[in-house]
């Protein structure tokens, strides 16, 4: 009786070594070319777009230590994941994130502070996709936008937006969720409706290693990208904290998906340097150690070196630096300017057409409110 | 309160100026001089009526979508969707793969997208695996985007017992969404009803759950083609009568006419209300009746235990409190799971456990 298989594997497909080398692995080097076809001015935006969320990052967690925010959610370790696969996105493309994926919103040109407002519990969102780069509403109810976003995917093909031969107007879709998103029910789901109907569409799954607590071991014993495979698409792994593989790997499977063939799972290993959010405290559950070892791998850093290789100048990263300061203290600034909305806000909305009991109980809560007026002299 | 009730009574009062009692066809003006010619009256089942329902909201905008398990060219396991598939083809009639949440998932995204989706859960009890996506999502988009879109889905569920069926198969979940906010709640009772309703639903903008009583899928009733006689969330007063009034929805409401023909012959008149609507609840109709009767009994096939019985109980109590001679009495399915299909009878609301409520509503 032969052996059953038990090791499972996937080969990580890297173009920069985390020494900061332009060095492709085997299967990395289909992508060379697409790397080889961004301008200067596009490898800086990566660096630049980075660096402001890291920025963010900081600017986040003060304002939630000093009461302005519920809640912050940092992205820090993720940068590289996230900047490579939004820029891989082309305008007509449809963004629907999970909830830590603030500078694909701002790539995508969504006011940072609209993010705020929903995590100062001023909005439950709120934002227009169609009016920001459409790019989605949050969705904290883990992995129900992957199946959102699939749906999307077929309404794309049904309107006939997608695989007509045209890449300037084909239209695909690219859904971010986590590694401890991918043990929920609607994940697999998604997959199976994406690939019975070959929408046009990209699964990118940031592996960041930890579901709050819960290591990604407890969530998979395989490489997730191996469910690709079993779902009957194509499942890549990827070095997610190498900004040019996220953004070749992406872009080449967003550019089959609107040529008509077919859906794509990127599982992009990064790690989340810090905690989950800011109610969290991962020094009970890991080690120093292994913050170290991915510190040495940090996304930002290998890419900078890179860039001072290919000559960019010390005056470039000061730029940026200030850049990203400024933006930090103008959203700072204007988070702290966040209108808080007034009662009728709870009732509308909630239908589209008029409904008797947003109604009634709306102008029996003013009632009650204004029956006050006047008590407090 | 009382600015409330006020917009409640208009509302109801203008549901109630489209028809008078007991007329279910009651033919409206026409409003359009463009209006298609007369179709008539016809004699249909449920399932052909809202057949024919779906296939007018097909015709009538591209936007439309049936998505299920077993819609195509089966036609459902209820042939509700029979010959639609062969119509329309099957980017308007899609058989899903066999997984609730993703169907309800996916036609969010296709909302999104601008389309009306029309989805068929293939039995009541195997709606819960959508729950999620029904709750956390469907209902909250709106006011998640903040009106930016709407989330005109609707979902048919074939509910309710009488058809011996196995386990998961007669349940009857309308209170579960009832109180659900940001979804609609609506359950016909008679085949023009349902040929109705199901349009209106279609062409609602917000989510619909339509509970189709599947035990009445069958019997045939007249269909007027031409009007619907009623917007989609009134009540109705199915039979007039003075001594009580009876309120249920879907199928309870042959059970509660059925309960008022036995009265009749005992010398006792009752009135049936037809709710038609779970959520919103168009009170007038009921009000107006207990104002008259004084007494009222509600009766459903769902569990009790915080129900849309014990709802319009509280209701009825706190806008009805000075013309009730008795309190409200609920008639429901017992607090158990779903029992073997031999206890059925047992187990749901019969004309005479409705009567013995009514002895005991006349006895105070």
């Amino acid at each position: 009786m032969p052996a059953r298989e038990r090791d499972f594997t996937a080969p990580t497909v890297q173009l920069l070594t985390p020494e900061g080398e332009l060095r492709a692995t085997p299967e990395a080097e289909v992508y060379l070319p697409l790397v080889e076809a961004l301008d200067e001015a596009t490898l800086q935006r990566f660096y630049r777009d980075m660096t402001v969320s890291r920025r963010l990052d900081v600017a986040g967690a003060n304002l939630q230590r000093q009461g302005q925010l519920a809640l912050w959610v940092p992205s820090l370790g993720q940068e590289a994941a996230q900047v490579g696969s939004a820029h891989a996105v082309r305008p007509q493309d449809h963004i629907f994130p999970s909830y830590r994926e603030h500078i694909v919103g701002m790539i995508r040109g969504l006011d940072p502070v609209r993010i705020l407002a929903l995590l100062r519990g001023a909005t439950l969102g709120g934002w227009n996709p169609e009016e920001n780069g459409n790019f989605h509403l949050y969705t904290l109810v883990l992995a129900s936008q992957t199946l959102h976003s699939t749906g999307y995917a077929m309404g794309m093909q049904f309107d006939g937006a997608t695989a007509t031969g045209d890449p300037e107007s084909d239209a695909a879709v690219l859904v971010y969720y986590g590694d401890g998103s991918t043990s929920q029910g609607d994940a697999n789901e998604a997959l199976v409706f994406a690939s019975s109907y070959q929408t046009p569409q990209v699964f990118f799954i940031q592996n960041n290693q930890w579901a709050i607590s819960v290591p990604v071991s407890r969530q998979s014993r395989s490489p997730l990208s191996l469910r690709g495979g079993g779902f009957g698409m194509p499942g890549i792994r990827i070095d997610g904290n190498d900004v040019l593989v996220s953004y070749a790997v992406t872009r080449q499977a967003l550019e089959e998906a609107r040529a008509g063939e077919g859906p794509t799972l990127i599982e992009a290993l990064t790690y989340r340097m810090g905690a989950h959010t800011t109610a969290d405290d991962p020094t009970k559950y890991r080690t120093d150690a292994e913050v170290e070892y991915w510190q040495q791998r940090d996304p930002i850093a290998r890419y900078r070196t890179w860039l001072e290789g290919r000559g960019a100048s010390a005056s470039f990263f000061d730029q940026v630096d200030e850049e990203a300061s400024d933006i930090a203290a103008d959203v700072r600034r204007r988070a702290l300017e966040i209108t808080i909305p007034t009662r009728e806000k709870i009732f509308e909305h909630v239908y589209s057409e008029p409904h008797p009991l947003m109604v009634e109980q709306a102008a029996w809560l003013d009632a009650f409110e204004t029956s006050f007026d006047g008590d407090a002299e | 309160m009382s600015a409330g009730i006020d917009q409640e009574v208009r509302v109801t009062d203008a549901a109630n100026g489209a028809s008078a009692p007991d007329t279910p066809a009651a033919p409206a003006p026409p409003t359009d001089a463009a209006a298609p010619e007369a179709r008539g009256v016809h004699t249909l089942s449920m399932a052909k009526a809202i057949n024919a329902g779906l296939r007018e909201a097909l015709l009538g905008n591209e936007k439309v979508l049936l998505m299920g398990e077993d819609i195509g060219p089966l036609g459902g396991v209820f042939r509700v969707t029979e010959g639609l598939s062969a119509e329309f083809g099957e980017k308007r009639v899609l058989d899903t793969p066999l997984a609730e949440s993703a169907i309800v998932g996916s036609a969010i995204g296709l909302a999104m997208r601008g389309y009306r989706p029309v989805i068929e859960i293939q039995f009541d009890g195997f709606i819960f695996p959508a729950f999620d996506q029904i709750t956390t999502q469907l209902s909250r988009l709106t006011v998640r985007h903040d009106g930016a879109l709407s989330m005109p889905i609707v979902i048919r569920v074939p509910y309710g017992g009488h058809i011996g069926s196995i386990e998961h198969h007669q349940e009857s979940p309308e209170a579960y969404f009832a109180h659900t906010p940001g979804l609609r709640v609506v359950s016909p009772s008679s085949p023009h009803d349902a040929y109705w309703m199901i349009q209106e639903a279609i062409a609602s903008n917000d989510p619909v759950l339509f509970f189709e009583p599947k035990s009445r899928y069958w019997p045939k009733g007249p269909v007027d083609l031409d009007h619907s006689g009623l917007p989609l969330h009134a009540s109705r007063v199915v039979r007039q009568g003075t001594d009580v009034t009876l309120v249920g929805h879907g199928a309870m409401v042959a059970t509660l006419l059925q309960a008022a023909d036995i009265a009749a012959e005992e010398g006792r008149s009752l009135e049936v209300v037809d709710l038609r609507s779970l959520s919103p609840i168009d009170y007038g109709p009921l009000l107006d009746s207990v104002n008259r009767t004084g007494r009222l009994v509600v009766a459903q096939e769902a569990y009790g235990n915080v129900s849309i019985g014990s709802e319009i109980a509280a209701t009825v109590a706190e806008r009805a409190f000075y013309s009730l001679e008795a309190p409200v009495l609920r008639v429901s399915g017992f607090d158990t799971p779903f029992p073997p299909a031999a206890l059925e009878t047992e187990f749901l609301p019969s004309p005479d456990r409705v009567l013995e409520a009514v002895d005991r509503a006349l006895a105070y």
